[in-house]
């Protein structure tokens, strides 16, 4: 379960997410959409302390966190409930692709590595990229490299998994094979967040919508309700220039 | 204008070569001392440690604003008059503690510009796991910005190569205290200091090599 109250940051003068609350049960598929600048990264920055909010609170399963007073410990732990899939991958530069899989698994979770390394092949397995185990980023295309970000998040085995545009900066013949992936994590019912501009996609396994506008969110339901029938006449303006 | 003596030249050059393990032993040993010292510098120029930030810009401050040989003879000869323990402190020693403390603040430096060459999304991605502070300068950070780093600190390995001839003048018998000693005793001085500029040559020549070898591998992961 997650729970977000009266989630706050301001980069200046500027309010970035105005007080959000939002409820997440377990195993939901939540798709966050709306124009560009109104807080959706944010959002998800600051779900897992990248971007530190200025108040508010969030809880992720037993990790509650208050943005006022979180101390290093708590942010640490809200950190390791939490996994996060990059616009850019951010695949650590100096490890291969079952390394970078192993890495929170050892480092973090204290895991053997001979343990970690098991379910690093496991979830190379299941990315389809058992063959790219010894391979480093650099060797790896864009969809390759994310597909390896998203599987380093899988690994960890978080309450929530944020997504921040994970199709964004790919080439186009990449976007498909990073959103069956995407959908195989849906299936097994993995509580997710996800940025995204891909409609089609949020349509397909988004149980809600939330629509951004101006650091709050302004509209929140089932894709066929928030996508399909807009009411609010931004969202509605927003939809016609997307699609 | 003489001919050189050739054949004194050529005796020479296995007596120097016998100090090689000595000048190594200086320079390896205090390239390591300066490496951990360094990289404890540079981390602390880059998350500032309140209270400790001054000290450490000064410690660099002083060490790259003065002179080796100064800190040198500081260390050697002035520091035994005021610290009574220190007066048990052996040239090598001395000259281990000098090109340590010298060099860790040039390499604080390149170190410290290489941590922050490392991209934000390494340091992003570090943190969205919820490594501690010092796992990401371990696992992470560090080993990027020693790749950066690798050509600017064999550099320096270099310069401390040479620098050793100084221990000399803390009246160590390295390579260059016992070429003086020959060549005092011979006269041939031209010979004497040619034999063992070569000998510093061919050794820092090695190392160059062994830098484009280190390069191509530390690359390595990198290559498309």
């Amino acid at each position: 379960m997650i729970r977000v109250r009266g989630l706050t940051k301001r980069f200046g003068a500027t309010t970035v997410l105005d007080g959000i609350d939002l409820d997440i049960a377990d195993g939901e598929r939540v798709v966050v959409i709306g124009p560009s600048g109104t807080g959706k990264s944010t959002l998800l920055r600051c779900l897992n302390f990248l971007d530190r909010p200025d108040a508010g609170s969030i809880e992720v399963g037993d990790v509650r966190v208050d943005a006022a007073k979180a101390g290093r410990r708590d942010i640490l732990a809200l950190r390791r409930a939490t996994a996060f899939v990059f616009q850019n991958y951010a695949l650590f530069a100096n490890m291969t692709a079952q390394e970078n899989i192993m890495e929170a698994l050892v480092t973090v979770q204290g895991r053997s590595r001979a343990e970690a390394g098991r379910i690093a092949r496991d979830v190379l397995a299941e990315t389809g990229l058992a063959d790219k185990a010894g391979s480093y980023p650099a060797a790896l295309s864009g969809g390759q490299q994310q597909r390896v970000g998203i599987g380093r998040a899988m690994a960890i085995g978080a309450e929530l998994m944020l997504f921040d545009e994970p199709t964004s900066a790919l080439d186009p013949e990449w976007v498909g094979e990073v959103l069956d992936l995407m959908r195989r994590v849906a299936e097994q019912r993995q509580t997710m967040l996800i940025v995204t501009h891909e409609m089609q996609f949020a349509r397909e396994i988004a149980d809600r919508v939330l629509f951004m506008e101006g650091g709050r969110i302004v509209e929140d339901g089932p894709p066929d309700r928030v996508l399909d029938a807009p009411e609010d006449p931004r969202l509605r303006q927003f939809l016609r220039r997307v699609s | 204008m003489r001919a050189l003596d050739l054949d004194y030249m050529l005796g020479l050059v296995p007596v120097i070569l016998g100090y090689v393990p000595l000048t190594l032993f200086m320079a390896v040993a205090a390239m390591a001392l300066a490496l951990v010292l360094a990289s404890l510098l540079a981390v602390e120029r880059v998350i500032k440690v309140p209270g400790l930030d001054w000290l450490v810009v000064l410690f660099i401050s002083f060490f790259r604003g003065t002179p080796l040989l100064v800190q040198l003879f500081l260390f050697y000869y002035g520091l035994p008059q005021v610290l009574a323990f220190l007066t048990q402190i052996n040239g090598v020693t001395a000259a281990i503690m000098g090109l340590t403390l010298h060099f860790s603040a040039y390499m604080a430096e390149a170190i410290r510009a290489a941590i922050t060459g490392v991209d934000r999304s390494q340091w992003e991605a570090a943190q969205s796991i919820g490594m501690t502070q010092v796992q990401m300068m371990r696992r992470i950070i560090l080993p990027q910005a020693g790749r950066i780093a690798a050509p600017t600190l064999v550099n320096y390995f270099i310069d401390m190569i040479k620098g050793t001839s100084l221990a000399f003048t803390l009246g160590v018998t390295e390579m260059m205290g016992a070429t003086q000693k020959e060549a005092s005793g011979s006269f041939l001085y031209f010979e004497a200091f040619l034999v063992v500029a070569i000998i510093y040559w061919v050794m820092v020549e090695t190392l160059n090599q062994g830098q484009k070898r280190l390069e191509l591998r530390l690359n390595r992961a990198y290559a498309r």
